[in-house]
């Protein structure tokens, strides 16, 4: 079977791969070559025949990032490519995170791409889910199983045949939701995922996002540590001075405390939409716990509490938004210089 | 690198869904940190007992998306 006829495909590799030399060329600047080259000739056999080979310097591409990816683009773009491919990098953190960036930038300009490398890779972050990616192996003994599947997405993405979802087809999860029309109504779809799951198979149709992050190390001398209350219980000063939405909020706000000793019920209110706001309103303490925490700074538990309390309303939030208040929450607190964190959620 | 965070919630599930790591498992969804039940001291009492407790997991290594009790 000719897959590769009348398709342009395009291959981008490292110095090594490409033959340009060892760990002694990775300074080597971006180079254009004819033809295929190295796991070029693996495509070529799986019937996916390389035009054009670009290859950079693993070095030369994480430390020029700007002009590296320029010059490959606009290679890339003149070849007019049906599709790209980039890699395998296997376990190689620098090529597969030129990879990651390259394939991201192709998969944004609407260019058909197929990247390769470890799911561990650098370059699946640096992807943002971009561009289809192959997982292989950690080394180059993988290159035999992955081929088959790169050249069968390649190819089918040159020709703008359809991909299957990331479990059917193989490639690791992109992050995207697709509508699909099933023949099953919902009602019976999650019947059998009920019924999967007490057979110990525990499935979904729809993945939770997820963020996962590492646990920061722990806090190593606490009654030294500046410690700062975030909630996203919607406390703010009585009235909603500036107006904190009860529900939808996309902004957060801060207000002073160094002078508080609690928060008093005719001082501080919750705004939140999403719970019965009538007990934490008789002492808004059972929502940001202010008087405690100032009893364990009096009995030398910790430090200090930060002079500001962080909140916002935690209802109806989307996780994009709450991430990006979060990373701007976690800014702010970086700067002042807070080693903890007392966050409370309703 | 990040600044270790310890979330107070009565819904640890959830935290532990969207990836929070250090999880105290708060007393109610509207009074993650009181309980209106108890008398006034008793209920400061508890507070302090519930933040005790959080700076605790704060200086402790976890495993990701650990769930603590209040009283453990």
């Amino acid at each position: 079977m000719d897959r590769g006829a009348g398709m342009t495909v395009v291959h981008y590799l490292n110095q090594f791969f490409a033959g340009l030399g060892g760990e002694e060329a990775a300074d080597h600047e971006p180079v254009r070559l004819d033809g295929p080259q190295g796991p070029g000739k693996a495509l070529e056999a799986a019937g996916l025949h390389v035009d054009t080979t670009v290859a950079c310097g693993d070095d030369r591409f994480a430390l020029n990032e700007g002009d590296c990816l320029a010059t490959l683009l606009g290679w890339i773009e003149r070849a007019d490519p049906d599709v790209v491919v980039c890699g395998p990098s296997f376990g190689s953190g620098r090529y597969g995170y030129a990879c990651g960036v390259l394939a991201r930038e192709l998969g944004r300009r609407g260019t058909p791409v197929v990247a390769a490398m470890t799911p561990d890779s650098p370059g699946v972050l640096a992807n943002e889910g971009a561009a289809y990616i192959v997982p292989t192996t950690a080394n180059v003994a993988g290159m035999r199983d992955a081929v088959p599947l790169i050249a069968s997405l390649a190819s089918r993405l040159a020709a703008g045949a359809p991909v299957g979802t990331a479990e059917e087809e193989g490639y690791l999860p992109r992050g995207l939701r697709v509508n699909v029309r099933s023949a099953h109504r919902g009602a019976d779809r999650a019947v059998d995922l009920v019924l999967a799951k007490l057979a110990g198979d525990v499935r979904t149709e729809i993945a939770p996002p997820t963020d996962r992050v590492s646990p920061p190390d722990p806090l190593a001398d606490p009654a030294a540590a500046l410690v700062a209350l975030v909630t996203e219980a919607g406390c703010v000063p009585q009235g909603n001075p500036d107006r904190l939405p009860t529900r939808h909020a996309n902004v957060w706000l801060r207000y002073p405390i160094a002078d508080r000793l609690e928060l008093a019920p005719e001082d501080y209110v919750s705004v939140h939409a999403g719970f019965d706001t009538t007990a934490a309103n008789r002492d808004p303490d059972r929502l940001v716990p202010l008087d405690a925490a100032r009893a364990l700074v009096a009995a030398g538990r910790i430090g200090r509490i930060h002079d500001e309390f962080f909140t916002t309303t935690g209802v109806d939030t989307p996780v994009a938004v709450s991430t990006r208040m979060g990373q701007e929450i976690g800014a702010e607190l970086r700067n002042a210089g807070i080693d903890a964190v007392i966050l409370t959620g309703t | 690198m990040g600044i270790p965070t310890v979330f107070i919630t009565a819904l640890p599930t959830i935290a532990q869904m969207v990836g929070a790591n250090r999880i105290v498992r708060g007393v109610a969804i509207t009074h993650p940190t009181g309980d209106p039940s108890l008398a006034a001291g008793d209920e400061l009492a508890l507070r302090v007992r519930i933040l005790d407790r959080a700076i605790d997991m704060l200086t402790a290594d976890v495993a990701p998306r650990t769930v603590w009790e209040i009283d453990g």
